[in-house]
């Protein structure tokens, strides 16, 4: 049963065949068997969560199902406020909150009556690409234990792959719900910015921020999109407008047509630095695309060799400024500086922050502050502000002569746990392929291509369209997956036996 | 920072930031350091800005900057009253509280 797509549970409810409070139970029990070795959760709500069932099967028994997803699990990740669950965002200094209010996210979850299993594991603050800077420890990856499940979100990503929840919520501000679903095999998509509500979202960078579906299907992603995006009052940056219809462009995807879509390869994401099995796996995917009747043109972006660079100089800047609340005054930690006799308010800030953040996010606050100091502003910040002009630019152009652009998600597959722990610029550069859209604020999907030929490992095929057209990344992202299951046989996550191995023991 | 671009944005030969300047940023960051951090992310900091200061001189003097991807102005909700927290739930992560307020430690210096 667990697994089963959201899509193909929300029928065996509506058929009768199983309850909300049986499904909810499978991933629990799957959660006790198996997250021991994978730690995609760093907090499960088991009564919560057998609670809200109970009431979703209630509600069915009654005739007031309140949609597709009723009943449905989900796991949420931790950046996100749930009123009587902790958030952590993976960092010490949020250890034990519990936040008094729920994020709007959250919110549409449970209005939408889907039980939240529990808060899944992340890099602190969302800052990584691996989960390793979370510090509660790593998330390991389903299909390799020894080796990273990308990052931020790994948790999230982890959690569908393992078969712990079918759907999950992410955040991606990089490319943090993107690259997880690449080197998990599974499947993450990040939203228009300003598309799903950032109200009680952690913020990391501000303007750059975004909450998504992390699902093992298009079409599951493009049901839960549909329940938590939409325009929010409480967020000034969301979009007052209705989102596009997501679920019918995944299903008009599936039939595996294209017939007159015209697809544009970025010449600047791929080559140099990736590896040779995730691009065999790229062009392959093109080639189907080309099959199913899509028209392939090249385009150059050529700003985004320097979207890394603007990306970490922006985020830097936003998140030191964001962090700043971390104070040691309203909530979260607070720590007495050792040798003190009654220490300043100011003392105490300085000895918490020093204890409640890992080594990342210090780095990335003093750069931040670095970058936003009086005789570096303008060098750096307000460079980088109107390189961000130029990327969106690049955008604009290339989205004359294509629907949707193509690239490899990620530049490799899942790379083993600690390699690039303390080498930020190679683990930066996972991010490489991912970071454009989130500057220029346009949606983007990862769907799984394969497995690369050097390491066995899974890759991931990144479609992206313009600023309010994510019906596009469904219709294509779904037609790709389709087209890629009947050459496979079945889908790819039949394929990950670490788990399997691991049990066996 | 020998070598850092100046404020025109010119030279951005080569980064280099020292630890006193490591020790002065996290200081206006309100973040202790320890010897040891200090001298682990002092050349970390000057790798990652050397690799940053590439973008200098990508864009011109007649390029806007971008602060927000899809820029919106004077949002405004409905002028309508909605519940908000209570004392008892804005307290309620508090590291410490007193009579409904948040308890801090003394906020002024001895001499003042």
């Amino acid at each position: 049963m667990i697994r089963h797509s959201a899509a193909e549970l929300a029928a065996a409810l509506e058929a009768g065949e199983t309850t909300s409070v049986a499904l909810t139970r499978a991933c629990l029990d799957r959660i006790a068997e198996v997250d021991g070795s994978v730690h995609a959760f760093l907090h499960v709500d088991a009564e919560g969560a057998l609670a809200q069932a109970e009431a979703s099967d209630a509600r069915r028994a009654a005739g007031e199902t309140r949609g597709p997803l009723d009943g449905i699990p989900v796991a949420v990740k931790d950046v996100l406020a749930t009123e009587g669950l902790p958030t952590t965002c993976g960092s010490r200094i949020l250890e034990g909150w519990v936040p008094p209010y729920d994020a709007t996210v959250v919110t549409r979850l449970r209005e939408a009556g889907l039980p939240i299993l529990g808060k899944t594991n992340m890099d602190e603050f969302a800052m990584g690409s691996s989960t390793e800077h979370s510090a509660y420890g790593p998330t390991r990856n389903p299909w390799d234990l020894d080796r990273i499940p990308g990052g931020s979100g790994g948790g999230s990503a982890a959690a569908v792959a393992a078969f712990e929840a079918p759907l999950a919520v992410g955040t991606d501000t990089g490319g943090s719900i993107r690259q997880p679903g690449a080197v998990t095999g599974t499947v993450g998509v990040k939203p228009t910015y300003g598309g799903v509500s950032r109200y009680g979202l952690v913020a990391l960078a501000n303007s750059l921020d975004q909450a998504g579906p992390v699902t093992r299907t298009v079409l599951d992603s493009a049901l839960l999109h549909e329940v938590i995006g939409g325009h929010d009052p409480r967020d000034s940056t969301s979009i007052d407008q209705p989102l596009p219809a997501l679920v019918e462009a995944a299903r008009a995807g599936a039939s595996g047509d294209l017939t007159g879509l015209r697809v544009g390869v970025v010449t600047e994401l791929g080559g140099e630095g990736y590896q040779p099995g995730v691009l065999a796996r790229f062009t392959e995917a093109l080639d189907l695309l080309v099959e199913a009747g899509a028209e392939v043109v090249e385009v150059s972006c050529p700003t985004f060799v320097h979207a890394l660079a603007t990306y970490y100089l922006i985020l830097p800047a936003e998140a030191s400024s964001n962090l700043a609340k971390f104070d040691a005054m309203r909530y979260g930690l607070r720590t007495w500086p050792e040798g003190v006799e009654s220490p300043s308010a100011e003392e105490v800030m300085r000895a918490t922050r020093d204890a409640g953040f890992g080594d990342e996010v210090k780095r990335r606050i003093i750069l931040g502050t670095y970058a936003l100091s009086s005789g570096y502003y303008d060098a750096y910040y307000g460079q980088a502000q109107k390189v961000r002009t130029l990327i969106s630019r690049d955008f604009a152009a290339a989205f004359e002569k294509a629907d949707v652009l193509v690239s490899p998600t990620a530049p490799t597959t899942a790379f083993r746990l600690g390699e690039k722990l303390d080498d930020p610029i190679a683990m930066y550069l996972n991010d490489l392929a991912t970071i454009p859209a989130n500057l220029a604020g346009v949606p983007g999907i990862s769907v799984p291509s394969g497995l690369a030929d050097e390491d066995g490992l899974p890759a991931g095929f990144q479609v992206l369209a313009p600023a309010l057209a994510d019906d596009r990344l469904y219709r294509v992202g779904a037609a790709l997956e389709t087209l890629l299951a009947k050459k496979w046989g079945g889908p790819l996550l039949d394929r990950a036996h670490a788990l399997a191995e691991e049990a066996a023991r | 920072m020998a070598d850092a671009p100046g404020p025109d944005g010119t030279s951005a030969a080569r980064v280099e930031i020292t630890r006193d300047e490591v020790a002065h940023l996290a200081d206006l960051a309100r973040i202790d350091l320890s010897d040891a951090e200090l001298d682990h992310l002092a050349p970390q900091l000057s790798v990652i800005l050397e690799s940053v200061a590439s973008i200098t001189g990508v864009a011109g003097e007649d390029v806007p900057p971008t602060s927000h991807a899809l820029p919106m102005s004077n949002v405004m909700r409905e002028d309508v009253v909605v519940p908000g927290l209570s004392a008892e739930q804005a307290l309620s992560g508090a590291p410490a509280s007193e009579q409904q307020r948040f308890s801090v430690p003394r906020i002024l210096g001895d001499e003042q």
